[in-house]
């Protein structure tokens, strides 16, 4: 078994009649569209595995209907699975007795709506002490409880006001607080912010960012936002049709996206500040191979005139990098009728630069160098070549 | 054709039988009515008209606004200058008794019909003939099963006003916000916790609603039920009816008019102020929809 503070395996939801029967076709293959047909049951999640490490933000991300919403009910179990199991802190939640999964709840974990949820006869104290109640805490007790969040998410002096006489942030920031006020090790957050103006989103992301500077939890977050997802997300799991297609950090999902679906999810990003110069290289600068006897200056230019370049770099056979030549600068002295040795006359030297460095830092490099630079690998060996207009259409590729 | 669907005969024959095994159970099942209503009617007839009259012209006031207090305290003059104080008493004794019973059964149901499919299955079309099935129909099973007097009208009365109530309640708590409900039971509550500190306080506007509705239709229903001698404005209805009197009809008629609208409008207001909460979120939100979008 996978450790982690949420271990899912292979969990299924099928909404229908007979799951198990449908399970049994997804696992023979199946598409959805062939099992709603043939038995009328609709596939909410299809055998989903993952895990999510204690005090890390997981956002599920997916198009509306690609089971997102209806996983992390599967995690608390507001909605039974068909099959499969979720394991919390080690424990089968999807197995558990209703009492023993009550007990849970109230304990341990906790959740915020997308349409905030809140009791609107209820005053913003007696929500945020909501759990509290429900789990018997005395009066008292859970209200001086509550103000302490309500004050962690800046809502103090409201406490006796009511859900309807707050805006959409603020009554989110009920919602949190009520999430809180358990003191939970886990948190479910559906959509949580996706109702809120793109200003009080971001606002409430850095809330809860705030927050996990001073109490780390675990939280699943869905979203449908991918720059809330980038933003919060220490690892992002991309849904689609009921099944998990990718898990990964931002940075690996933008680098090595699974198929174009989750491409497509990055599509509206700025991904330029996740390039480095491994991304950038290529191929494009010729090579010329110095294995103790200098490459002979004429055919070099020959070269360089007949491929239409500029530039040209010299490495050793060690593939270390020793300089680059100017188409120009070799022209010109043969103009001047002087006979340019490479080593002497010719080779300029650039510093490489390694694959990881970010692309605002290449781009500080290309405008300080007049030609291509070069690439090298961890090793210190010639990888490629970054050139302004390489840089610029790979930035227009984007 | 000439045979006829002699459904009326089986329902005769049901009726008779019920009458023959079971009067012992009808009977005691009338004397708790009986009581109950009697209590209540010497409960209302206890204080002098002018205290029972100030007790309804406040409620008016805290609930509504002074004019609705105003129109209350004339109402109620006009009623006991006409002389038919006494009779409007009884009338709301009755029309109590029975929205009372109407409650104490059909919220549960409402309750139950709301949180099982097949109790909802079952109910629906039962409401259903309740509702539509003219009100005087019901008369005669209940006077033959209770004799005359307030106990059948009373037990007509419940059969005639319950639905709204049944309905209201299962439709309350089966509106309440998904969201709210999951919100419940994500923070671990029992079904009993769920129904009573999220579901109800929720649907209680609906409910209202469904009191409301229920007390007009007993009311309506009281004033027919005098045709088995429930007694009260009904019994003055009638009498001009029968002498074609039509101004005692006028008075009586009259009335029946006034006591509705008061009951109506202090009912409605219980069910609204409630609901407040929600208008004024729709109000604001309309607003928000009215106001043009800021840029990203």
């Amino acid at each position: 078994m996978q450790s982690g503070k949420i271990v899912v395996q292979n969990l299924f939801k099928v909404f229908g009649e007979h799951p198990q029967q449908a399970i049994d076709m997804l696992k023979q293959g199946k598409s959805k569209e062939q099992i709603l047909a043939e038995t009328g049951s609709v596939i909410g999640v299809s055998d989903v595995s993952f895990s999510v490490e204690e005090g890390e933000i997981f956002v599920l991300m997916g198009l509306s209907g690609s089971g997102k919403s209806t996983l992390i009910r599967l995690i608390n179990r507001l909605i039974e699975p068909s099959a499969g199991d979720v394991y919390i802190d080690g424990q089968n939640v999807a197995r558990l007795p209703q009492s023993q999964l009550i007990d849970l709840r109230r304990r341990d974990m906790s959740m915020v709506f997308q349409s905030f949820a809140l009791m609107p006869s209820r005053s913003v104290l007696d929500n945020a002490s909501f759990g509290l109640e429900i789990a018997g805490m005395g009066r008292g007790e859970r209200h001086r409880r509550a103000m302490e969040v309500l004050e962690q998410v800046g809502l103090a002096s409201f406490a006796h006001k009511y859900p309807h006489e707050l805006s959409g942030g603020m009554q989110q920031r009920v919602g949190l607080a009520r999430a809180l006020a358990v003191n939970p090790s886990m948190i479910i957050m559906d959509e949580a912010f996706s109702a809120l103006d793109p200003l009080k989103r971001r606002e409430m992301q850095d809330v809860l960012l705030d927050l996990q500077k001073k109490h780390r939890r675990t939280i699943i977050f869905v979203s449908h936002d991918i720059e809330e997802a980038i933003r919060i997300g220490t690892r992002i799991g991309i849904m689609e049709g009921g099944r998990l297609v990718q898990v990964g950090t931002p940075r690996e999902l933008i680098e090595n996206p699974a198929d174009d679906y989750v491409r497509n999810f990055f599509d509206t990003v700025d991904t330029s500040r996740y390039l480095t110069a491994g991304h950038l290289k290529a191929d494009s600068v010729p090579l010329y191979v110095h294995n103790g006897k200098a490459p002979d200056t004429h055919k070099v230019c020959r070269e360089l005139q007949a491929m239409d370049k500029h530039y040209a770099f010299i490495i050793d056979e060690q593939k270390n990098f020793r300089g680059s030549i100017s188409l120009e600068r070799v022209a010109l002295l043969l103009e001047e009728g002087r006979h340019p040795r490479l080593e002497q006359d010719l080779l300029k030297q650039i510093d490489p630069v390694p694959e990881d460095l970010p692309l605002e830092k290449v781009i500080e490099r290309l405008v300080v160098n007049e030609g291509p630079i070069p690439v090298i690998d961890g090793r210190g060996r010639y990888a490629g070549a970054i050139s302004k207009g390489r840089l610029l259409s790979r930035l227009q590729g984007e | 054709m000439s045979e006829k669907l002699d459904l009326g005969s089986w329902v005769n024959d049901v009726v008779q039988h019920l009458l023959d095994n079971y009067s012992g159970a009808f009977d005691s099942v009338g004397q708790v009515v009986s009581g109950f209503s009697e209590a209540i009617e010497k409960l209302l007839l206890l204080p002098p008209a002018w205290l029972l009259i100030s007790l309804f012209v406040a409620l008016g006031l805290w609930r509504i606004g002074a004019k609705f207090a105003v129109f209350t305290a004339a109402s109620f003059v006009l009623i006991v200058l006409t002389g038919f104080w006494e009779q409007t008493v009884v009338t709301l004794g009755l029309t109590f008794s029975a929205t009372l019973i109407s409650l104490l059964l059909g919220v549960p149901l409402g309750i139950w019909a709301a949180r099982s499919e097949r109790v909802a299955m079952i109910t629906r079309p039962v409401l259903d003939f309740m509702q539509t099935m003219p009100a005087f129909v019901y008369l005669i099973p209940a006077a033959m099963l209770f004799g005359l007097g307030r106990v059948p009208g009373i037990i007509a009365t419940v059969i005639f006003a319950m639905p709204p109530a049944v309905r209201l309640t299962s439709l309350g708590i089966r509106q309440v916000n998904k969201e709210l409900v999951e919100a419940g039971q994500s923070f671990g509550c029992t079904s009993r916790q769920l129904l009573f500190k999220v579901q109800l306080p929720s649907a209680l506007p609906s409910i209202m609603a469904g009191v409301n509705q229920t007390i007009m239709m007993a009311l309506s229903m009281v004033i027919i039920a005098s045709m088995v001698g429930a007694g009260g404005l009904g019994n003055d209805v009638l009498a001009s009816i029968q002498r074609l009197d039509i101004g005692l009809g006028f008075e009586s008629g009259m009335a029946v008019v006034l006591l509705a609208i008061i009951l109506d409008r202090i009912t409605e207001s219980f069910g609204t102020r409630r609901a407040a909460t929600s208008k004024s979120l729709f109000g604001r939100l309309f607003c928000k929809l009215q106001r043009p979008q800021s840029a990203p």
